[in-house]
């Protein structure tokens, strides 16, 4: 591809240091070991695992909240290593914004939705009020607002109408990349399509770059173009959504696809079971992390961490399985 | 005779607006060891008509119904005292949040010894070897260490088992579960449902499934009840009603599902459920549905096959209204 990818993350680490007790040493907790990926315009890369697989912990790096602790991060051709420089890291914010999963908890409800959206152009332009207020209109009514809502205090939308607030919010600063933390879990079936199909409408034009977390397959399945799988903080399987879903090399995702039911009565398909629960990042199983719970687990799986590299049966799809790579 | 028979309950809230009709003349009737699923979305009045149901409801809501007997017991002239022997021994409810529905200032050994307690007599200490027993049952490791744990140090799916093992002490039979895994994760949310469904088969327990996960109700259930606003607007046994939705809303509901988009675009059900002071007049579903038609904004439909809708919908087309017409005169 000729074009410039947005973000260009190169082995992502993040470690936080965890008290253990008054005279035990800290210990550290990987969340997010080693993610590498590129995102182009106008595509969506999903994130999915279980909670405390890490995917947040990407988040907070990719929105610039947090610094990563080793790896490459750059984001729109800026290196964020180089850009301790004040002004370029204020630009930077800009093109990144957020959609978080709550739109109960993620709007203030002592302000009316008019100064929610004004609020970031306050902040980061210098318009004037009557050119703040039109911007505000034109995007409340792009995100299907009407004008009479402006003036209107969060508590009187309804769940639906609310996620569209946070998302115009988000769009208000003209962003390249939109980070959106299970935007639509929330929410009931019907309003959460329209919520995806608001959401897919501004991607086609406004040619933005999606990180789509969700936990929901079926919804990831039909938004996203590339797919990052996580457990315990590693990137187990990542590549073209279809060539993953379709055929999913690694145990992990295998178990994910299968425990995600179906509306559909007629195939009963054969479950493989995941017993037992995600184990203690601060204390990590040997080897793959994943051998307790995988099925196809050997000997030699305790012993050596796989690394992720280019699957033999898909060269577009990279898998972290020393079964899956034989 | 089946264990639970429910006809026309209808619950009303009084509120400031005057009355709120939360649920309206809904009808159940459920065999030991069905799985019935009610699905709809927020604010149908699913997790209200069951709450009717337990007596769990707030001294605001009036419940009325022509029947509502379990077991050959009458509940609706039943004393509170008497109703409380079949509360939470022969019926029992799991609720959504798993990690608000435990007390967590007691142990877990200490919450599931209680009910036992309260229903069986003893002492809770003499009910220890059951605890331990029911925790082995829902898949807790190191059950025997876990008596001493408090519910903060259990995880999601970890608590949502504790709660199981708390309602099925007794050997209910009826286990209304209300969202069991809407907080879970899909590989926690197949363990608890496949858990739920063997306990089902094991005690021939009746289960009622509070859901708005479709994709949930087409692998566990038997039948289904589609609530709309309060209504209940179709009720089928699952197969038939997946394959051949009749209720417009229902047809609606299954095609916003992302399996079944064409292309990008979802079907999106425009608009939402209408509130205590926007009802429509006639069919309560007219403003969002898409084969609408003169009558519906004018009458409300009557029920026939379990459909509430005046021109239910054949293969997933509207019939026309001179061929209900002339199936009504023949």
């Amino acid at each position: 591809m000729t074009q410039q990818a947005l973000i260009e993350a190169r082995d992502l680490h993040k470690y936080y240091n965890v008290k253990t007790g008054f005279f035990q040493a800290d210990k550290s907790l990987q969340a997010l070991s080693g993610a590498s990926f590129d995102l182009y315009p106008g595509q969506t890369l999903a994130v999915v695992g279980e909670s405390g697989c890490g995917k947040s912990t990407l988040a907070r790096l990719l929105t610039l909240i947090e610094q990563p602790t080793a790896g490459r991060l750059s984001l729109d051709g800026i290196d964020l290593a180089n850009a301790n420089n004040k002004e370029v890291a204020k630009q930077l914010r800009q093109t990144v914004q957020m959609v978080f999963q709550d739109p109960f908890g993620s709007l203030n409800p002592r302000q009316k939705v008019g100064d929610i959206l004004q609020e970031p152009l306050i902040i980061n332009t210098k318009l004037n009020a009557s050119q703040r207020r039109e911007q505000v209109l034109t995007m409340m009514a792009r995100v299907g607002l009407s004008d009479e809502h402006f003036h209107r205090y969060p508590h009187m939308f309804s769940g639906g109408q609310r996620q569209r607030i946070a998302i115009a919010r988000a769009l208000i600063l003209k962003p390249k990349i939109v980070v959106l933390d299970e935007p639509v879990s929330a929410l009931d079936v019907s309003i959460q399509a329209q919520v995806l199909n608001l959401l897919i409408e501004l991607q086609q034009e406004l040619g933005l770059a999606y990180v789509f977390i969700s936990h929901d397959l079926s919804v990831v399945r039909h938004i996203a173009d590339q797919v990052l799988v996580m457990y315990l903080g590693k990137p187990v399987e990542q590549g073209p959504i279809e060539a993953v879903f379709s055929n999913p090399q690694h145990p992990y995702t295998q178990a994910l696809l299968s425990a995600t039911p179906q509306a559909n009565t007629q195939r009963k398909r054969q479950r493989i079971k995941l017993t037992g629960e995600l184990p203690s990042p601060l204390d990590p199983p040997s080897g793959c992390t994943f051998h307790p719970r995988c099925q196809h687990a050997t000997a030699q799986c305790k012993i050596t961490t796989p690394v992720m590299q280019a699957s033999v049966k898909n060269a577009d799809v990279q898998v972290a399985c020393i079964l899956a790579n034989s | 005779m089946a264990l639970l028979e429910i006809t026309n309950l209808t619950v009303e809230f009084a509120t400031a607006h005057g009355a709120l009709k939360a649920v309206d003349q809904v009808s159940l009737s459920l065999n030991a060891g069905e799985i019935v699923a009610i699905v709809g979305e927020s604010g149908s009045g699913k997790s209200v008509a069951m709450l009717a149901l337990m007596g769990l409801l707030p001294w605001t809501a009036t419940v009325t119904a022509d029947q509502m007997s379990f077991d050959g017991k009458d509940l609706l002239t039943m004393s509170d005292k008497q109703r409380r022997k079949i509360i939470g021994k022969d019926i029992s409810m799991i609720f959504q949040e798993p990690m608000t529905s435990l007390n967590p200032c007691f142990t877990v050994g200490y919450q599931i010894s209680e009910v036992l307690a309260q229903h069986f007599g003893g002492s809770r200490r003499s009910h220890k070897a059951k605890v331990i027993e029911l925790l082995i049952k829902v898949g807790i490791p190191a059950a025997e260490m876990r008596l001493k744990a408090y519910p903060h140090q259990l995880s999601g799916g970890m608590s949502q088992r504790v709660m199981i093992a708390m309602m099925i002490a007794c050997e209910p039979k009826l286990l209304i579960a209300d969202e069991p895994t809407t907080a879970l994760d899909v590989t926690i949310q197949a363990q608890i449902l496949e858990l739920l469904v063997q306990l089902q088969q094991d005690n021939g327990m009746a289960l009622v499934l509070i859901t708005h996960d479709m994709a949930v109700v087409a692998e566990t259930a038997d039948r289904v009840m589609v609530q709309y606003a309060g209504q209940q607007v179709e009720h089928r046994p699952v197969a038939e009603l997946f394959n051949n939705p009749r209720h417009p809303y229902t047809k609606a509901l299954l095609g916003a599902l992302p399996e079944y988009a064409q292309g990008k675009t979802l079907n999106a059900i425009p608009g939402v459920v209408p509130g205590q002071l926007d009802r429509p007049v006639g069919c309560l579903f007219n403003p969002r549905c898409e084969h609408v038609q003169e009558l519906c904004r004018q009458q409300v439909p009557t029920r026939s096959e379990g459909i509430l809708c005046h021109f239910p919908l054949a293969l997933k087309a509207p019939q026309k209204a001179d061929q209900i017409i002339a199936k009504e005169a023949s």
